[in-house]
C-alpha cells in the first residue's frame, strides 16, 4: 500500500502492476506465455519476471504515416487480455493517433513533451510509409511525415517499425508507387530498427517483440532486420499441409476436391515457401487459424515487396512477366533476323557457287607436279 | 604455279554446304559413337580418325560463314579461319580413312549423314589440291583414257572375241534398240573377265536384248573417288551419252560398288536432269529375271558360305534383298554374318581408298574387321558382288593367310544356270 | 540488392530476357539452317523419302545390339539422363504451372517425391557422362569447350532446383532464385550451343531418312 501513487514514470513495471492490482500469478502467468512465444527455455521465466519487475515503464511514441491502420487493430484484438493489456500496462503509449484520448494540439504537444522529457530514451514505434514524392502526400499537423520522423529518430533509443509498410514500404510502394514511398531504413541509418513486418503482423508478435526489448534489450535480427525468434521460420517448414506439398497433392482451384480436403495450395499461389513469419505456428486470433489453415495460401505479407510478387493466385514459379506475349514478340524479331541472315546465307552461298573454276585433271596433274 | 588454291577449296565449302549439313552439324553432340562404327577407327583406335572429326575445317568453314554466331566468333578471333596447312593435314583423314561406306551415317543416334559430307569436303580438297596422288592418276587416266586403270577399247574387243569363241555367245558392240547397256568396270576386265561371260550367258538364256558401247564401257566414277564433282559429270556424261545413243531402256552397272552409286544416284543430279533410262544393278537385273522365272537354277553349292555386302550396293544403294534371294537359290548352307546387311562392315578399300597407295597399311589393318566377321563363322566361302571388294578381300585373305575363296554372285548363279528352251543362243 | 529483391529480378525482368533470346534465337538457328536450301533430286527414287525422314525419326531412337556393346554406357546414361530430364522439367506440378502461364494450357504432373528421384538420378548420370567423356579417348579428343559448357548449363538448374526444394544450403529465396537464374542461363546460351540437338535432331534424322527413303534402304 502507497502514501501517494508515484508518476507514471517513476514506477517500476511490477509496482505498476500491483497498482493496476494484477496479480503475481497472472504476472507470472504472462511472463510464461512471452518466453514460450519467444521459444525460451522455462528456466527464463524467473529472470523474465525479474527483469520485467524492475523495469520501468519506457515512453513509446506511436508514429502512424502512410498505413491503414490495420496493425493498431491487429494489435488491439484484445482475445487473451493478460498479454496484449499487460504491455500496454508495461509501457507508457504517449501519442498514438488511434488509441489516445488527446487530439489536434493537445496531441502534438503531448508528442514534444514526452521526446524532450525522455529525449535519448524513448521508444519510437511507426506504422505506415513515409512518402519522398510530395510531403504533401502525407503530413500531420501539416509537419511532413519525412521531417516528423527524423525528428522523432533522433531522440530514439530504438526505432520499432510495425507492419511492412514502415518495415518494407508495403502496399504504398507497389507499383508504380506513386508516392515514392519507402521504409523506416530506408531513411534512418544512425539508430538500432526492429522491422515487425506482417500486413499486419501478428498480435503476439508485436507485443512479444516490445516485451523482448524491454526484458532483454534487442533482439537478434536476421538479414531484413526482423527478430529471429519470429521470424526465423519458413511458413513452409511449419506449414501443416506440407505433407501434401511433398507427395504433389495440390488444390487446383478454391471449392474442388483437393481444396475441400485440405491439399497443398501450391497451386494457387502459396508464396509460403519465401516467406518467414510465425503464422504457421502461432497463427492468428489467439491461435484460432491462419490463411493457409483457411484454405487460402499465403501471400508473403512479412516479406519486402510481397504486392509485387507476382500475383496472390500464380504460383510461385510463375514467372511475373507476361510471357505469351514476350514469345510471340520474341518469334517475331527472330523471323526478323532469321531472314536477314537467311538472305546473306543465300548470296554468300549463291556467290560461291558462281564463282566456282571447273577443276580438270590438268590442273590437279599440275598441282601434284606429274 | 598452282591454280588449285586455298580460295578455290573454301569456296568449293560455301558452295557445296546445304541445310541437311547445316541441321548435321547443329545436332553433333560429340558423342563419339560413329567412331565405334567405322572400321578405320574400330581397328586402329587413333580418335583423329572418328568419322566426325574428319569434317572438322568444313565445320568451320560453316560456322564461321553461315551462323551468326560463328560470325562473331571469327570476328572476335575465337574462330580461326581454316588455312592449307590443315587442309594437307586432313588428307589422310579424308581420303585415306574413309571408304564412304556409310555405316557412321546409320549408327548416328542424332541422324548426321557423315559419309554424305565427306564426299562434300572432298570437293574443296581436289579444289585446294589437296588430293591423294593415286586418285588423282586414276581421274587423269579415266578422263583421258576412258578407264581409271588405262584400259583402252581394243583390250576389251580383244577379250570379247575370246569370249565369243570359247562360248559360242554373241557379245553385241552398239546394238541399238537393245533392251539393255551393260556397263564394265576396269577391275573385271582386268581380273575378273568371267563376269562378262557370266553375264553374257544369263542374259542370253533369258531372251533379252543387250548391248556393249564402244564408245564408253567405263562404268566406275573416279570424279566421285576423288570428289570432284566436275570431273565426275564429264564421266558419266560419257555414259549417259552412249545410253542415250543407242536408245536403251535399261543400263547396267556392273559388280561394283561405287559405279553403282554414280551410276544410279549422282548421275542425274551431275547432269542436271533426268535419264531417260533406267539405271540398274546387275543383281537387280538377276533378281528381276529371277522373280519374272526367267532365271532357272540346278543344284547348290556344297561348302558352307556367307555373304559380303558391298556398302554402296546393299547400305547405301537399298539392295539388300535381292543378293540373297539370289544366293538361297544356289546355296543351302548359306549363314549370314552377325553384322549383315545394312550394317555389315567395309571390306576397307571403297570410296577411292584402292586406288590410294597412301593407305595401303591403314587399308589392311581395316580388313581386320572383315577377319573378325569371318572368324566368328568359319564359312568356307565368301561371296560378294563388288570387284574392288572382291580384289581387297583377296588381298586381306592373303596378307593374313586365310583360306578362304572369295566369288562373284553372277558368276555362281551362271555356273548353275539351267539352260532355257526358247533361250537364244 | 537483397534475397527478395534478387528473387523479384530473376522472376521478372530477367526471365522476360532469357525467354526472349531463347525464342528469337531458336527462330533465328532455323532460318540459319534452312536457308542454306537443298538441291532437288533428279534420280528416281527407290521408295518414298517422306516416310524414309519419318522413319529415322523413330528408328535412331534405337540401335542394334553390336552398336549397343560397343557404346553402351554413351547410350544407357545417355537414356537415363535424357528421359530423367524430361520427368523434372515437364512433369513436375512447380513446372508445369510456368508452362501453362507461357503456353495457356498444362497437362497432369507426377507426384513430387517421384520427380525428386528422378532429378537425383539424372544427376547422377551426368556425373558418369562427364567422366566418360573426360576418360574416354574419343570423346575426350571431339570435346570443346561448347561440350562442357552445355554440361555445366544442364547441371546447374538440376542440383539448384534439387536444393531449392530441400532447402539446402541458402535461403529458399536464394536457392529458388540462383535455380531461376541458371535456367535463364541455360535459355540464353541454348540456340548458339550443340543443346540445339533438342530441335535439330528431327531435321538432320529426317534429311538423313529421306535418303535412305529414296535409296529404298531399309534397315
Amino acid at each position: 500500500m502507497r502514501m501517494q501513487t508515484p508518476s507514471p514514470y517513476e514506477q517500476t513495471l511490477g509496482e505498476h502492476l500491483r497498482s493496476q492490482g494484477i496479480s503475481r500469478r497472472g504476472f507470472l502467468k504472462f511472463c510464461g506465455l512471452l518466453a514460450s512465444s519467444m521459444a525460451l527455455a522455462p528456466a527464463m521465466i524467473p529472470k523474465i519476471a525479474a527483469a520485467l519487475e524492475q523495469a520501468k515503464r519506457p515512453s513509446v511514441i506511436w508514429l502512424s504515416f502512410q498505413e491503414c491502420t490495420g496493425c493498431t487493430e491487429s494489435l488491439t484484438r484484445s482475445h487473451s487480455p493478460s498479454i496484449e493489456g499487460l504491455i500496454f500496462d508495461a509501457i507508457s503509449l504517449d501519442y498514438h493517433h488511434t488509441l489516445q484520448a488527446a487530439s489536434g494540439d493537445a496531441a502534438e504537444h503531448a508528442r514534444e513533451e514526452a521526446m524532450k522529457a525522455h529525449y535519448g530514451k524513448y521508444v519510437l514505434v511507426v506504422d505506415g510509409s513515409i512518402p519522398l514524392d510530395n510531403p504533401g502526400y502525407s503530413t500531420i499537423a501539416g509537419i511532413s511525415n519525412l521531417d516528423m520522423l527524423k525528428e522523432a529518430a533522433a531522440g530514439a533509443a530504438a526505432i520499432i517499425a510495425v507492419g511492412t509498410c514502415s518495415a518494407y514500404g508495403g502496399l504504398p510502394k507497389a507499383d508504380p508507387n506513386p508516392t515514392g514511398a519507402v521504409s523506416v531504413s530506408d531513411i534512418i541509418k544512425d539508430k538500432p530498427i526492429i522491422n515487425v513486418p506482417g500486413c499486419p503482423p501478428i498480435p503476439v508478435v508485436i507485443t512479444g517483440v516490445i516485451a523482448h526489448f524491454l526484458t532483454f534489450g534487442l533482439p537478434e535480427l536476421d538479414s531484413l532486420g526482423r527478430p529471429k525468434a519470429f521470424y526465423g521460420q519458413n511458413i513452409h517448414d511449419r506449414c501443416y499441409r506440407r505433407p501434401f506439398y511433398d507427395r504433389g497433392l495440390f488444390a487446383e482451384t478454391f471449392d474442388d476436391e483437393g481444396a475441400k480436403a485440405g491439399w497443398c495450395l501450391y497451386k494457387l499461389g502459396c508464396k509460403g515457401p519465401v516467406t518467414y513469419n510465425a503464422c504457421a505456428t502461432t497463427k492468428w486470433n489467439d491461435g484460432t487459424s491462419f490463411p493457409i489453415e483457411s484454405g487460402h495460401g499465403c501471400i508473403g505479407c512479412s516479406e519486402p515487396n510481397f504486392w509485387d510478387f507476382g500475383g496472390f493466385y500464380k504460383a510461385l514459379s510463375i514467372p511475373t512477366g507476361s510471357s505469351g506475349q514476350n514469345v510471340v514478340y520474341a518469334a517475331a524479331a527472330g523471323i526478323a533476323a532469321g531472314v536477314a541472315i537467311g538472305a546473306i546465307n543465300k548470296k554468300s552461298k549463291t556467290e560461291a557457287a558462281s564463282s566456282h573454276q571447273t577443276v580438270t585433271v590438268e590442273e590437279l596433274n599440275q598441282e601434284s607436279g606429274s | 604455279m598452282s591454280t588449285l588454291t586455298l580460295e578455290r577449296g573454301i569456296n568449293a565449302f560455301k558452295a557445296q554446304i546445304d541445310a541437311p549439313m547445316a541441321s548435321f552439324f547443329s545436332s553433333c553432340v560429340s558423342c563419339g559413337m560413329c567412331a565405334e562404327a567405322c572400321l578405320f577407327y574400330t581397328e586402329n583406335p587413333e580418335p583423329r580418325f572418328t568419322p566426325i572429326y574428319k569434317l572438322e575445317p568444313l565445320r568451320r568453314v560453316w560456322e564461321q560463314e553461315y551462323t551468326l554466331i560463328g560470325k562473331l566468333k571469327a570476328k572476335l578471333g575465337l574462330s580461326k579461319p581454316v588455312t592449307d596447312a590443315e587442309l594437307a593435314e586432313w588428307q589422310e583423314l579424308v581420303y585415306n580413312n574413309c571408304s564412304l561406306c556409310g555405316r557412321c551415317t546409320l549408327i548416328c543416334p542424332v541422324g548426321n549423314d557423315i559419309t554424305y559430307m565427306i564426299r562434300k569436303m572432298r570437293e574443296g580438297m581436289v579444289a585446294s589440291g589437296h588430293a591423294p596422288e593415286g586418285l588423282i592418276g586414276a581421274s587423269t587416266r579415266a578422263v583421258q583414257i576412258g578407264s581409271p586403270m588405262g584400259v583402252k577399247l581394243p583390250a576389251l574387243q580383244a577379250q570379247v572375241r575370246h569370249l565369243e569363241k570359247s562360248s559360242g555367245l554373241e557379245v553385241p558392240f552398239d546394238k541399238e534398240g537393245a533392251e539393255y547397256l551393260l556397263m564394265l568396270s576396269s577391275m573385271e576386265i582386268m581380273n575378273y573377265p568371267e563376269y562378262l561371260g557370266a553375264v553374257a550367258k544369263i542374259l542370253t538364256n533369258a531372251g533379252k536384248t543387250w548391248t556393249l558401247s564402244s564408245e564408253c564401257f567405263e562404268a566406275t566414277n573416279s570424279g566421285i573417288q576423288i570428289g570432284s564433282s566436275d570431273i565426275a559429270r564429264e564421266l558419266v556424261s560419257r555414259v549417259v551419252a552412249a545410253a542415250e545413243k543407242l536408245k536403251v531402256k535399261t543400263v547396267i552397272s556392273p559388280e561394283c560398288g561405287h559405279a553403282y552409286t554414280a551410276l544410279r544416284w549422282d548421275g542425274p543430279n551431275l547432269i542436271g536432269r533426268p535419264y531417260t533410262f533406267a539405271a540398274k544393278h546387275i543383281v537387280e537385273v538377276l533378281d528381276e529375271l529371277r522373280a519374272e522365272g526367267l532365271l532357272q537354277t540346278e543344284g547348290f553349292e556344297e561348302s558352307k558360305l556367307t555373304f559380303h555386302d558391298p556398302c554402296q550396293l546393299v547400305r547405301r544403294g537399298g539392295v539388300v534383298e535381292q543378293p540373297r534371294n539370289l544366293l538361297n537359290m544356289v546355296a543351302k548352307n548359306f549363314v549370314e554374318m552377325a553384322d549383315h546387311g545394312t550394317l555389315n562392315w567395309c571390306c576397307g578399300a571403297g570410296g577411292g581408298v584402292s586406288a590410294n597407295e597412301d593407305a595401303e597399311e591403314v587399308k589392311m589393318k581395316a580388313f581386320q574387321r572383315k577377319k573378325k566377321q569371318l572368324d566368328e563363322l568359319h564359312v568356307d566361302t565368301l561371296v560378294t558382288a563388288c570387284a574392288n571388294c572382291r580384289i581387297q578381300l583377296e588381298e586381306g585373305m592373303e596378307v593374313n593367310q586365310m583360306d578362304i575363296p572369295v566369288l562373284g554372285l553372277t558368276e555362281m548363279i551362271a555356273e548353275h544356270l539351267v539352260e532355257r528352251k526358247g533361250g537364244a543362243a | 540488392m537483397n534475397e527478395v529483391e534478387f528473387l523479384q529480378w530473376v522472376k521478372g525482368p530477367a526471365f522476360s530476357i532469357a525467354l526472349f533470346i531463347f525464342v528469337a534465337g531458336l527462330v533465328l538457328r532455323l532460318f540459319e539452317i534452312l536457308s542454306l536450301g537443298r538441291k532437288v533430286n533428279y534420280a528416281v527414287p527407290k521408295g518414298d523419302p517422306m516416310q524414309g525422314g519419318l522413319r529415322e525419326i523413330f528408328r535412331r531412337f534405337g540401335t542394334d545390339k553390336a552398336t549397343f556393346q560397343r557404346s553402351m554406357l554413351t547410350i544407357v546414361a545417355g537414356y537415363v539422363f535424357h528421359i530423367g530430364l524430361f520427368v523434372v522439367i515437364f512433369l513436375l506440378a512447380a513446372h508445369v504451372e510456368v508452362f501453362k502461364s507461357v503456353f495457356g494450357f498444362g497437362w497432369p504432373h507426377l507426384s513430387t517425391p517421384v520427380v525428386d528421384a528422378f532429378a537425383v538420378i539424372t544427376m547422377l548420370a551426368l556425373v558418369v557422362l562427364l567422366i566418360h567423356r573426360l576418360q574416354h579417348p574419343v570423346k575426350r579428343f571431339l570435346s570443346s569447350p561448347g561440350d562442357y559448357v552445355a554440361w555445366v548449363v544442364t547441371f546447374v538448374p538440376l542440383l539448384t532446383g534439387y536444393m531449392a526444394y530441400h532447402h539446402l544450403l541458402l535461403s529458399p529465396q536464394m536457392m529458388l532464385g540462383l535455380h531461376i537464374l541458371s535456367v535463364e542461363v541455360l535459355l540464353i546460351v541454348f540456340p548458339f550451343t550443340k543443346l540445339m540437338h533438342t530441335f535439330t535432331v528431327f531435321l538432320s534424322r529426317w534429311y538423313n531418312g529421306a535418303s535412305m527413303g529414296l535409296r529404298g534402304v531399309k534397315s
